[in-house]
């Protein structure tokens, strides 16, 4: 179980005081898909880092299953089962998909169980694990490459920033199915920020960010 | 020979045993074992210290190790290789020199490499180098690389410093004939106080001619780097020179490329970008339940593979 208690996040800008993020509390349950949407700037990407650990809030708290893990390292988080996929992909030079798959994993990850990850975000083993994650893959590939760290992952808590962009159409369907999957996995949790209406209407709850805020409770018409 | 010699061929060469098919292996400034075969032969030079490796026209799927240690502190030497390749000759040539030095003195060990490469003949050359030791000496290695490319014939350099060479100057000069090809492939590490220089020179002359130099370096701690290649293209041809650095700590890297073109259809790209690792790589491999430390290493290892 996730719970995030009042938290805040504020910067400077200039002489001025901008909060982000203001006073979010949310508490989100083992086995539930939630997604998180709202306007460009109302802070979603903001609260998906700073689950992840790449943010600190300037206030408030984060618990996890019971714990106060607002001081936690990403890497602590991480081992904790926290994984977080990228809105941006990052690029290695030199880097092989296999690789990156496997340090994801935690382990070298055999041919077999590469497929498993790789056929999940629709690509084909042998095409693409002596593949380099640089600018020689698409802003796709790279996307679903990035998505496909954080299925090696395992984890208890799947944070996806807008995991559909870069996506084109065709793949974008499976990818849904995807994600309904995952819904079938016990003890784990899946944070979905996104624009798209499938997505969102595939989540148990949804909750929408405006200004910082979490405006009301928000239920979609099914 | 002991044991730091042999672990010293393993890093080098990947020798584990005596190589099969033609080798030379020198070690404190001396020949220690040697093969020839039937189609490459390996003879020392008479008036300076080195061998001629002369390769018969037509040689296929054959191998050449000419790897060179140094366990003895103080000892300088400058050796000269020059290869023949034969017509239509398809070969590997692994080199490459290792220094161990525990005492006061500096080894040094200057390979000059020459490499003349008949019409149709296809070389894949690998060559690295590696220092060890704790003495105050300093391991340096300057090689110096010239290839001349006969008509549409090609080589595959790839160059590799692991780590641990206090200085070194490596010269490269390559003159390429109609349809010839080189690749260069440079990966460097420098740390400590270490200086590396690499000075590239190709001359593109003849026509549909084609050279593609990729340089990976990562400079650490005190350490300084100048990278500095020309790429000259006097025919219809094809230059492509890329020079990509990752600096760390204190460390000084310089690019210097140059293309020139004197010719209207030469068609030269160079490329060169300094930085420091991104921090959303590290942060990414972070997510991944890496250490700062760990992530680091990864990315490092992995640029310079």
């Amino acid at each position: 179980m996730l719970e995030l208690k009042n938290l805040s996040y504020t910067i400077n800008e200039g002489e001025n005081e901008k909060k982000i993020l203001d006073n979010i509390s949310l508490t989100i349950g083992d086995n539930e898909f939630v997604a998180i949407t709202g306007p460009n700037g109302s802070g979603k990407s903001t609260l998906a880092k700073i689950i992840a650990g790449i943010i600190n809030p300037t206030e408030g708290n984060i618990f996890f299953e019971g714990s106060d893990i607002t001081k936690a390292s990403i890497t602590d988080r991480a081992k904790m089962g926290i994984s977080y996929a990228f809105q941006q992909p990052v690029h290695f030079k030199g880097i092989k998909v296999r690789e990156l798959i496997s340090l994801a994993a935690g382990t070298k990850l055999k041919v077999a169980q590469l497929r498993e990850y790789l056929s999940r975000v629709g690509l084909d083993v042998n095409q693409y694990m002596n593949r380099q994650v640089d600018s020689t893959l698409s802003g796709g590939e790279l996307k679903r490459i990035e998505l496909a760290t954080i299925f090696a992952r395992n984890g208890k808590i799947l944070l996806f920033d807008e995991p559909e962009a870069g996506i084109d159409l065709w793949s974008f369907q499976s990818l849904i199915q995807t994600f309904e999957k995952l819904k079938e996995k016990e003890n784990c949790c899946v944070i979905i920020i996104s624009h798209q209406e499938k997505i969102i209407n595939a989540a148990d709850r949804v909750i929408l960010l405006s200004e910082g805020r979490i405006d009301k409770p928000y239920v979609m018409e099914r | 020979m002991d044991k730091i010699r042999q672990d010293m061929l393993v890093k080098i060469a990947e020798l584990h045993e005596i190589p099969s098919g033609a080798y030379n292996i020198r070690a404190d400034g001396e020949t220690y074992s040697r093969n020839s075969t039937e189609n490459i032969e390996i003879i020392t030079k008479k008036d300076k210290q080195g061998i001629d490796i002369i390769i018969k026209p037509g040689t296929k799927n054959e191998s050449v190790h000419i790897p060179v240690i140094i366990g003895q502190s103080g000892l300088e030497e400058v050796v000269y290789n020059d290869f023949y390749v034969g017509k239509d000759a398809n070969v590997v040539i692994i080199a490459g020199c290792g220094i161990h030095n525990c005492g006061g003195g500096n080894s040094r060990h200057d390979g000059v490499h020459r490499f003349f490469i008949d019409e149709g003949a296809k070389v894949k050359y690998v060559e690295k180098h590696y220092g060890e030791g704790d003495g105050r000496g300093k391991r340096i290695m300057n090689p110096q690389t010239i290839v001349e490319l006969g008509k549409k014939s090609e080589i595959e350099m790839e160059m590799v410093q692991i780590e641990g060479v206090d200085s070194t100057d490596r010269v490269t000069r390559a003159e390429l004939s109609e349809g010839a090809k080189l690749v260069i492939t440079e990966r460097l590490l420098t740390h400590e106080n270490q200086y590396a220089r690499t000075d590239i020179d190709v001359k593109l002359n003849g026509r549909d001619s084609s050279a593609n130099i990729i340089s990976r370096s990562v400079a650490k701690g005190s350490s300084e780097q100048l990278f500095i290649s020309k790429i000259e293209g006097n025919n219809k041809c094809k230059g492509h020179s890329e020079c990509d650095a990752i600096i760390m700590d204190n460390a000084v890297v310089k690019a210097l490329p140059e293309v020139d073109a004197n010719s209207v259809d030469a068609e030269l790209v160079h490329e060169a970008a300094i930085g420091k690792i991104a921090g959303e790589q590290i942060i990414k491999l972070m997510t991944l339940g890496l250490t700062e430390e760990e992530a680091e290493k990864e990315i490092v290892n992995g640029f310079l593979r």
